[in-house]
C-alpha cells in the first residue's frame, strides 16, 4: 500500500464497506437495501428542493467538522463542539431578535456573536489546558451539557416558552434567490461563509507561521517549547479559533435554517457529527468539505428512506455513518489485512 | 560442555531489517557472559527472543540441552530465565512488593492477595542476596538504585536461575556499580548465571568470564576475557581500529560568554535541584559537566535555555541579564542548544526534514514575511545544511521520523550551529549513536570551539567528558562540586567527584581509602 | 413533613437516581483503568435501556415478577458485547479511543431507536413497561428507630445493589491479582507484558466488564425513572457516570460518593418544589452541578486526581 494514497484510500475504502454492511444490515432487518439506497439517492438528488435542502445540511457540518480537525491538527480534541454550537445558536438568536439595525450591521453581528460565544466556551477547556495541563476531553464533554442546561433556562428566560421568535430579517442568512431555485427549501447563503471559513483556515495552517507554530504544537508539545514557541498561548489561541468555527455552525442552524432556536432535551448531533466529518477528511479542511458533503447528504437524504416502498427508519444512516468511523479510525485493521494478504501471496 | 543457555543460529527480521543474523550464543553454568555491540547491533532483539517477547524466524534455543520454544515471558520465567530490564519496567504507583508480585501473587483462600507473606518472601530473597529493599515502598518514591534491585527481586522472586542483565549501569554511579558488581558476584556465587548486555568496555574487563560480540546484526566472536584487551574488543564491536582519543588543539580560551551565579532551580515536583550554583564558561573553550544522571543536569541547562524558572540567581550570556527571560529571547541573545531528549525534544518527528531545519528561525525574513511562510526559501536553505552538514535523508521533504538516528542529530546540529550562536548547549549529543556519528559530533564541537565560540557539553559518559572538554565541572546534588583538568585526573577521581567526596589532591590516597570505608558502613 | 421524612425523602431519591450513574460509573473505573477510556458508555446505557425495556416488554408473559431483573440480565449481556466493538476498534485495531467512543455513541443511538421503528411500527418510542423496579422494606433493618425509616424503609432494591457492586468493585481491583493486573496493564503496560500479563486480553476484559455495568446502568434508569424507551431517555447519564468516575479519582468508592451526589442532584431538579429552600434555586443550577464539579475537579481546584498513566494509548509491543 502505497504511503501516499493510504489517506485516500482508506477513507473511500471505509465508505464503501460502511455502505455494503449498512445494506447487510438492512437486509436482515427485513427490508430492500437496493430500494433503501436508491430511496437515498433521491432524497438527496430527487429534485431542486431535496438538493438545496442537503447544501443546507452540509453547512453546519462542514463548519463543525472543520472546528474538529482545526483543533485536532493542534494536538486537540475539541469534542465540545457540540456545545459551542449550542451557545453560538443562542447568541446568534439573541442578537437576531434583540437589535434592530440595516442587515449590512445586523447579520455580521449576529454571526460574529455565534463565533465570540463559542470561542467563548472553547476557551475555558483552552486555558485550563494551556495553565494547569487539564484533559480538554473532559472538560469538553462536561461543558457540553452545561451548554445544554444553560442555553434552555436563557432561552425560557428570554421567551417565556420553549421557543423564541422568528430572528429579524435583517439578520437571516436566507436568500430569497436560493429559495425560488430551490422550490423554497431552506437553503441559505451560509454555504458561502462555510467555504469562505475553509478557505481561510486552510491558508493559516498550510500557509503561515501560525500555522506552522500550532502544527508544530500538535505534533511535539515538547518540541515546540524547545523551539521557543509559546505551546499555552497557542493552545488557547487553537481552542479558540476551533470554538469560534463551530459557533459559526450555530449560526447557521440560527440565522439560517430554524431563524430561532428553541429548548432541546437532547444534543442536536451535529457537533458529534462533526467529528465524523474530520474522521473521515483526514483532520484536513479540504477533506473535511468531502466529509461533510458524504455525511450531511446521507443525513438529509436519509429522511426520504421512511417513506414507501422502501419505509427504512432513518436512523439506519446513523448506524451507516458509526460503522464507517469504525473502519477509518481502525486503519490498523487496512494494513493488517494487507500484510496477510501479501504474506500469503509470498508464500506462493 | 555443560551450557544452560543455547541460542542457536538465531534470526530475526522485522520488514526488511534483520536485526538477528544467524547468531549463536552459549552460555555456561556459573558465567557471567556478556554480549557486547553498539547501539542497534541487536543485543536487545537478541534477548528479548530469548525473553519471549519476540519471537525468531529461524533457529533453535536450548535450555539446559533440552529445545524449548518460548513464546511468552511466562515461558521464560518457567524455564528460569529472568530479565533485568535497562528501561525498568515498574509501575510507578504500586508498592515494590506489589510489583514483584504482579502475575504471580499468593493468594488468600477467598481469592485476594496476600500481600503480607509476599513481603516476607520478598524480605527473605533480599537479605540472601543482599538486596535491600523497603517492600512497602511506592516505587515512585524509592532511588534508581532501589528500583533496579526490586528489578533483579522480580527474578528471583519467580525462581530465575538465569539472568539476563540489560544494560545495568546505564543510570547507576560509580559507586553503584560497584555494588552491583558485587551484586552480580554474589549471585554466581548462589549457582545463578548470568548474561550481562553493555557496551561498556570496562565492565567486561572487571566482571565477565567471556564476551560475545554482535555487530550489525551478526555474532562476530566469542572470546575469553582474560585473554583480549579493550582495544581489541573495541575493533571488533565497531568493525575497523577505533581512536579512543580525540584529536584536537590545545584550547586557547578568551573572555567570559556565560555566567552563572548562585542559581536556585526546582524541579517539576518543586524541590530544589539546582542549589546556589555558580559556572562560567568562556570563548574558545568546552566545558565539560561530568555527573550522573539526576544531580540537577537538567534543570541547569533548562535554566539557562529559559525553559525553567530560576528560583534565584543570575544567568549572564555575552555580557546580557537573560534570567527568567523567554526561551526565545534566549537564543536570539546567541544561545545555541542540542537537547538531551532529540526525538522529544529537538525535533517535530512528522515535519519535513527542511522544516525542522528552521524550527528555530521560521518567523524571520527570509523564511516569513508578514507571517506568512516563504517554502521556496525554507527549502533552499534546507537543501544547503543537508549538503553541508552530510545529512543522508531521500530529500528536504522527507519526515524526519525516517531518518535514522544520527542523521537526525545532524539536522539539529546544523539548524543550531548554523545560526552562529556564541554559546551551544550540547546535552548528551552522542547517546545512543554509532562511533562514526559520534566522532562526527565531536569534530564539529571543538571546531566551534575554535572558531572562537563557547561549549557547554553537559554528558553522563565519563569518556566523552574526558576527550572532549578543556575542564571539567563535576556536578553533584545541585552544585558544581570541583572543576578538574582533563588532563591531570583520571576516572577515580572523577568517579569519587561524581559521588560527592571532593577530593583533596595533597592528600589524594587517604582521601580516597575513607570514601571507600565511608561508602562500606553506609 | 418532619425532618426525617425529608431527609429520607432526599435520601431515597438521591440513592434511586444514584444507582445507574453507580452502575456505568463502575464500568468506566474498570475500562479506565485497564487503560481504554470509553466515553462511548453514553450509548451502552442507550443499548442497555434500549433491552431492558425490550427485554422487559416482551418477556413479561414468560417471567412475571422476575421480568426487570432477568431484563437487566439480558442488558448486561448485550451492553458487554456491544462494548466488545470498542475493544475490537481501539484494542485490536489501535484506533483512537475517544473517536471509537464517539462512533459507538452514534451506533446506540441510531440502532436502538431503528430498532424500535422496526419494532413498533415506525413509532420512536416504545410502550410503557408494565413491570418497573418497585420499592420495599428491608426486612429487620425497617425497624431500627430513625436510622431504619431513612435507609431502609420505602427503598429500590437496585439502589442497594449498585452500592453493594461498588464496593465488590473496590475490592476486585485494589484486593486481588486480577485487579493489579488491570492496574499495571493500564499504568505500563509493557512492565506487565514482560511479567507474562496479556496486555490486550486484560483490556478487553476491562471494557466489557464497562459494557455490562453500563448495560445494567442504563436497564436500570430506564425500568425505574423512565419506564420506556425513546430517543431522549438517555440523555447525558453515560456521561454524567464518567463524570463521577472522574470526580471520584478512579476509584469505586470514590466514584460511588461522586455518584450519589450527583443523584442527589438530579433528584432535587424533579423533587426540589416540595422541599424548603431548594424549591428557590433555579433547577438550570442544579442540572449543570456535576458538570461544574467535575471541571472543577479535574482542574485540580478540589483535589489532584490522576488518570492511569497508560490511557489512550493502544500498546504495541516492543515499543517502549
Amino acid at each position: 500500500m502505497s504511503k501516499r494514497w493510504t489517506p485516500i484510500l482508506i477513507p473511500v475504502l471505509a465508505v464503501i464497506l460502511g455502505l455494503l454492511v449498512g445494506a447487510v444490515i438492512i437486509a436482515i432487518s427485513g427490508y430492500n437495501p437496493i430500494v433503501g439506497y436508491a430511496q437515498l439517492w433521491e432524497g438527496i438528488f430527487g429534485d431542486s428542493y431535496v438538493i438545496g435542502e442537503s447544501i443546507r445540511q452540509i453547512t453546519p457540518y462542514v463548519l463543525a467538522g472543520l472546528a474538529v480537525a482545526f483543533a485536532f491538527k493542534t494536538g486537540l480534541f475539541n469534542i465540545g463542539v457540540e456545545g459551542q454550537l449550542i451557545v453560538g445558536w443562542f447568541a446568534a438568536v439573541y442578537v437576531g431578535i434583540s437589535f434592530d439595525l440595516p442587515a449590512y450591521i445586523h447579520l455580521p453581528l449576529a454571526i460574529l456573536a455565534a463565533g465570540l460565544a463559542g470561542a467563548f466556551w472553547a476557551f475555558i477547556p483552552g486555558i485550563l489546558k494551556a495553565k494547569l495541563g487539564v484533559n480538554e476531553v473532559v472538560v469538553t464533554i462536561m461543558l457540553n451539557y452545561t451548554a445544554l442546561h444553560v442555553t434552555n433556562a436563557l432561552i425560557r428566560s428570554i421567551a417565556k416558552g420553549d421557543t423564541t421568535e422568528q430572528i429579524a430579517q435583517t439578520a437571516s442568512l436566507r436568500i430569497p434567490f436560493f429559495e425560488e431555485i430551490t422550490q423554497y427549501s431552506r437553503l441559505h447563503g451560509g454555504i458561502f461563509i462555510a467555504i469562505l471559513t475553509v478557505i481561510i483556515i486552510w491558508f493559516i495552517l498550510e500557509k503561515t507561521t501560525l500555522g506552522f507554530e500550532l502544527k508544530a504544537a500538535g505534533f511535539s508539545q515538547d518540541a515546540s517549547k524547545y523551539a521557543g514557541m509559546n505551546v499555552p498561548r497557542n493552545i488557547v489561541i487553537s481552542m479558540v479559533i476551533s470554538g469560534f468555527i463551530a459557533g459559526l455552525a450555530g449560526a447557521m442552524e440560527g440565522l439560517g435554517t430554524f431563524e430561532y432556536v428553541s429548548t432541546k432535551t437532547a444534543m442536536t448531533g451535529i457537533g458529534f457529527d462533526g467529528i465524523a466529518v474530520a474522521v473521515l477528511g483526514g483532520n484536513n479542511p479540504i477533506g473535511v468539505v468531502f466529509g461533510a458533503i458524504l455525511f450531511g447528504a446521507l443525513k438529509y437524504g436519509s429522511l426520504n428512506m421512511p417513506n414507501p416502498p422502501a419505509q427504512i427508519p432513518e436512523e439506519m444512516i446513523s448506524v451507516i455513518i458509526a460503522v464507517i468511523i469504525f473502519f477509518v479510525a481502525s486503519g490498523y485493521l487496512f494494513q493488517w489485512l494487507y500484510e496477510k494478504f501479501s504474506k500469503k501471496k509470498g508464500v506462493k | 560442555m555443560d551450557y544452560v543457555i543455547e541460542m542457536l543460529n538465531i534470526t530475526k527480521v522485522f520488514g526488511n531489517f534483520v536485526a538477528n543474523d544467524n547468531i549463536t550464543l552459549q552460555l555456561k553454568k556459573g558465567e557471567i557472559h556478556a554480549l557486547l555491540g553498539e547501539n542497534g547491533a541487536g543485543k536487545s532483539t537478541l534477548m528479548n527472543v530469548l525473553f519471549g517477547l519476540y519471537q525468531p524466524d529461524g533457529g533453535e534455543i536450548r535450555v539446559k540441552g533440552k529445545s524449548v520454544k518460548i513464546t511468552d515471558p511466562n515461558v521464560a520465567n518457567d524455564l528460569g530465565i529472568g530479565m533485568v530490564h535497562q528501561h525498568f519496567m515498574l509501575v510507578d504507583t504500586f508498592t515494590v512488593t506489589e510489583n514483584i508480585i504482579l502475575g504471580k501473587e499468593p493468594k488468600y483462600g477467598a481469592g485476594t492477595i496476600d500481600i503480607k507473606s509476599a513481603a516476607e518472601e520478598i524480605t527473605r530473597l533480599s537479605e540472601l542476596y543482599g538486596l535491600e529493599v523497603d517492600p512497602y515502598a511506592v516505587v515512585a518514591d524509592i532511588s534508581v538504585g532501589m528500583q533496579q534491585r526490586v528489578e533483579i527481586l522480580k527474578t528471583l522472586y519467580r525462581g530465575a536461575d538465569i539472568l539476563i542483565f540489560d544494560e545495568p549501569t546505564a543510570s547507576l554511579t560509580p559507586q553503584e556499580i560497584m555494588e552491583l558488581i558485587d551484586i552480580m558476584k554474589k549471585l554466581i556465587s548462589e549457582g545463578k548465571s548470568i548474561i550481562l548486555i553493555t557496551h561498556k568496555l570496562k565492565e567486561i574487563m572487571e566482571v565477565a568470564d567471556r564476551v560475545t560480540v554482535i555487530r550489525r546484526g551478526k555474532a562476530i566472536k566469542t572470546l575469553n576475557v582474560a585473554e583480549t584487551n579493550p582495544t581489541e574488543l573495541a575493533s571488533l564491536m565497531v568493525g575497523r581500529d577505533v581512536v579512543f582519543k580525540t584529536e584536537k588543539k590545545p584550547a586557547n580560551p578568551k573572555e567570559e560568554v556565560l555566567k552563572v551565579e548562585n542559581l536556585v532551580v526546582k524541579d517539576y515536583r518543586g524541590v530544589d535541584k539546582v542549589k546556589n550554583l555558580n559556572l562560567s564558561v568562556r570563548r574558545g573553550e568546552i566545558l565539560g559537566i561530568a555527573g550522573v544522571d539526576g544531580n540537577g543536569q537538567t534543570e541547569l541547562i533548562e535554566a539557562i535555555t529559559g525553559l525553567r524558572r530560576v528560583e534565584s540567581g543570575n544567568i549572564t550570556l555575552v555580557g546580557k541579564d537573560i534570567t527568567n527571560l523567554k526561551p526565545r529571547k534566549i537564543t536570539e541573545t546567541g544561545l545555541g542548544h542540542i537537547p538531551q531528549d532529540r526525538h522529544r525534544h529537538g525535533l517535530v518527528l512528522n515535519f519535513s526534514v527542511g522544516e525542522n531545519f528552521v524550527l528555530q528561525s521560521y518567523y524571520h525574513e527570509p523564511f516569513s514575511k508578514i507571517g506568512v511562510l516563504q517554502n521556496r526559501e525554507i527549502y533552499n536553505y534546507a537543501n544547503k545544511l543537508i549538503e553541508e552538514y552530510d545529512v543522508r535523508t531521500q530529500s528536504a521533504y522527507e519526515p524526519a521520523r525516517a531518518l535514522s538516528g544520527g542523521n537526525q542529530q545532524k539536522v539539529i546540529i546544523g539548524r543550531e550551529i548554523d545560526r552562529d550562536p556564541d554559546l551551544l548547549i550540547a546535552a548528551q549529543p552522542t547517546r545512543g549513536l554509532d562511533v562514526g556519528a559520534i566522532e562526527f559530533i565531536h569534530k564539529r564541537l571543538i571546531e566551534q570551539r575554535d572558531n572562537g565560540k563557547a561549549v557547554l557539553l553537559i554528558s553522563f559518559e565519563l569518556d566523552e567528558v574526558m576527550n572532549v572538554s578543556d575542564r571539567i565541572a563535576v556536578i553533584f546534588d545541585g552544585q558544581i562540586l570541583d572543576i578538574v583538568n582533563p588532563k591531570e585526573t583520571n576516572e577515580q577521581e572523577l568517579g569519587l567527584l561524581m559521588a560527592g567526596h571532593k577530593v583533596d589532591r595533597d592528600n589524594h590516597q587517604q582521601m580516597l581509602d575513607q570514601a571507600v570505608k565511608k561508602e562500606g558502613e553506609e | 413533613m418532619s425532618l426525617t421524612d425529608t431527609i429520607a425523602f432526599i435520601f431515597y431519591n438521591a440513592i434511586f437516581y444514584a444507582a445507574p450513574l453507580i452502575f456505568t460509573g463502575l464500568g468506566a473505573v474498570f475500562t479506565e483503568r485497564s487503560g481504554v477510556t470509553n466515553i462511548g458508555l453514553e450509548g451502552v446505557m442507550q443499548i442497555g435501556a434500549f433491552t431492558g425495556i425490550i427485554s422487559n416488554l416482551f418477556l413479561h408473559d414468560i417471567f412475571g415478577g422476575a421480568t426487570v431483573f432477568v431484563s437487566i440480565m439480558i442488558a448486561m449481556i448485550v451492553g458487554s458485547l456491544f462494548s466488545s466493538l470498542l475493544a475490537i476498534s481501539s484494542v485490536t485495531f489501535r484506533s483512537d479511543q475517544i473517536i471509537a467512543g464517539t462512533a459507538l455513541n452514534m451506533l446506540a443511538a441510531g440502532a436502538t431507536i431503528f430498532l424500535v421503528k422496526k419494532l413498533f411500527e415506525g413509532k420512536g418510542q416504545t410502550p410503557m413497561v408494565k413491570d418497573a423496579i418497585t420499592r420495599f422494606d428491608i426486612p429487620v433493618l425497617e425497624n431500627i428507630p430513625v436510622i431504619g425509616k431513612i435507609f431502609f424503609q420505602n427503598v429500590y432494591l437496585t439502589s442497594y445493589l449498585a452500592i453493594l457492586a461498588a464496593i465488590v468493585g473496590w475490592v476486585i481491583l485494589f484486593k486481588t491479582p486480577f485487579g493489579l493486573r488491570l492496574r499495571s496493564v493500564g499504568e505500563h503496560p509493557t512492565a506487565a507484558d514482560t511479567m507474562g500479563i496479556k496486555v490486550n486480553r486484560m483490556r478487553y476484559i476491562g471494557v466489557m466488564i464497562s459494557g455490562a455495568l453500563g448495560g445494567i446502568g442504563g436497564a436500570i434508569y430506564a425500568q425505574s425513572i423512565t419506564l420506556d424507551y425513546s430517543h431522549a431517555t438517555i440523555s447525558g447519564q453515560g456521561f454524567m457516570a464518567i463524570a463521577a468516575m472522574i470526580f471520584g479519582k478512579w476509584n469505586p468508592l470514590g466514584m460511588m460518593g461522586a455518584a450519589i451526589f450527583f443523584g442527589f442532584a438530579q433528584s432535587l431538579s424533579t423533587i426540589g418544589p416540595s422541599i424548603p429552600f431548594i424549591k428557590d434555586i433555579p433547577t438550570v443550577y442544579l442540572y449543570i452541578l456535576p458538570y461544574v464539579l467535575t471541571i472543577l475537579a479535574v482542574a485540580g481546584f478540589i483535589g489532584k486526581s490522576v488518570a492511569p498513566k497508560a490511557l489512550n494509548t493502544p500498546y504495541i509491543k516492543g515499543s517502549r
